[in-house]
């Protein structure tokens, strides 16, 4: 099984580089390869998350995001390097039961699944790709930075068609099948699935939700956030945010989801 | 018959060889002890562990985790309490120098020929929480907002139980402590 799907996702990815540097070389000639990731500058930031009680804003530096998120022929290959992660060899520790079961094989996901996003995947073996790259998985802030931009806006937070768009998605609750990845519209980034395709792992996951009282902060902490959450409801959008957080809130380093995936992310400095 | 045996052996070691696989053991983390020993989360194997997460600025919380990890202690016979190794790991990477764990292992008495205290990175810090299923997060103001459980660890990483009682000695975790 393994042995007759392997060709057939390296002519994906091909294709897919070629595809790629094609639309780069219409937009820019000056990158001989199409980048991976985008930089994004970042700054200061109105979170849905506010660092404290008094703070509703966020520093944010600068940072790379992959334009894409991780598509099942990719973390095939990371597998292939790094057994360990293999479905059938993974410690427990590090992933649920569930952990990669939609691939065909434990080696390969299958050519009709290759190009969309990798689900089913837990966040130590996410983080472990990320690190495999020389990267990390993005920090909720960078990500809720990097999402608040439409195609035209960078931040699009006000603008209530595109916030309709975004929650038009939430409310469509029977997709079959996840588009490819990358498939999306660019944002003004030239960062693409954030919205409308899957749920996404960040570095700090284990950070959300925590009150400043660690004493019984398991519940007290829920409620608080979600109290807090509530008050900032002004704004429509908040609340794919809110959900995006509840979501994250509920999973735990080892849980697989099939609506859950990830990018990886740098500090500007590094490689694009 | 000697290749049959020799067979059987192969077939045996991974499952011999290998922790658990949901052992902590698993998780193979480069710390650094109050010492400055170079340690890995398995330090303590082959003994039955207490594992916490911790910062030694924290102003009320982990003063008590000391006092309570004390208290489960005088809870044990003298040869449960021989047996038992406490692991305590610092959530903060850029204070908690092995120096300053040292320096607070002595304030607080604590007797480290059987408790460590250990630094570790932060891509390290967030892995080890990730495994305990500790939340926390680095607060503006450089303190830590985090929760706290105190994780009972089997002879060979295993967790056995894990209590998010503070101030006193959880009766359900002296039951498994006690099992180990």
């Amino acid at each position: 099984m393994a042995r007759r799907n392997a060709p057939k996702v390296l002519l994906i990815n091909t294709a897919q580089r070629i595809g790629s540097v094609c639309l780069l070389a219409l937009g820019a000639a000056a990158h001989a390869a199409a980048p991976t990731t985008a930089l994004i500058e970042g700054g200061r930031f109105e979170t849905v998350l506010p660092p404290t009680p008094d703070t509703k804003t966020t520093q944010v530096a600068p940072f790379r995001l992959d334009r894409a998120l991780v598509s099942n022929a990719d973390f095939a290959r990371f597998v292939k390097a790094t057994p360990q992660w293999r479905r059938d060899r993974v410690a427990r520790l590090f992933a649920d039961e569930q952990y990669l079961s939609h691939w065909a094989s434990a080696a390969a996901p299958g050519a009709d699944i290759a190009r969309q996003p990798v689900t089913h995947v837990s966040w130590f073996a996410a983080s472990a790709y990320c690190e495999a790259r020389g990267q990390r998985l993005p920090r909720w802030y960078e990500w809720e930075l990097a999402a608040a931009a439409s195609e035209t806006e960078r931040d699009a937070r006000a603008n209530s068609e595109w916030r309709q768009r975004i929650l038009d998605w939430y409310s469509t609750s029977a997709r079959s099948k996840l588009p490819d990845a990358g498939a999306s519209p660019a944002n003004y980034y030239g960062v693409r699935d954030l919205h409308g395709v899957a749920w996404e792992w960040v570095e700090d996951v284990g950070g959300i939700f925590v009150s400043e009282d660690s004493r019984g902060q398991q519940d007290v902490s829920l409620q608080k956030f979600c109290g807090a959450g509530a008050l900032d409801l002004e704004q429509k959008e908040n609340f794919e945010m809110l959900m995006r957080v509840a979501m994250l809130s509920s999973m735990k380093p080892p849980y697989t989801s099939g609506s859950m995936g990830f990018r990886c992310a740098a500090d500007a400095g590094a490689a694009p | 018959m000697r290749v049959a045996t020799a067979l059987l052996a192969l077939l045996c070691m991974p499952v011999l060889a290998g922790d658990p696989s949901t052992s902590l053991y698993q998780l193979h983390e480069k710390l650094d002890a109050q010492d400055g020993r170079a340690i890995g989360l398995d330090v303590n194997r082959g003994q039955p562990t207490l594992i916490t997460m911790f910062y030694a600025s924290c102003p009320d919380t982990c003063p008590l985790i000391v006092e309570t990890l004390r208290d489960i202690e005088r809870n044990l016979d003298a040869a449960q309490r021989q047996q038992l190794r406490v692991l305590m790991v610092s959530f903060d990477t850029e204070r908690d120098t092995p120096q300053a764990l040292a320096a607070l292992a002595e304030t607080r008495h604590i007797d480290t020929s059987r408790w460590t205290l250990a630094h570790a990175d932060e891509a390290a810090v967030r892995r080890i929480a990730a495994a305990l299923n500790v939340q926390y997060r680095r607060m503006p103001n450089g303190t830590f907002s985090h929760s706290t459980q105190i994780t009972v660890l089997g002879r060979n990483g295993e967790i056995a139980y894990q209590s998010v009682v503070l101030g006193h000695a959880d009766t359900e975790l002296l039951r498994a402590l006690r099992a180990q």
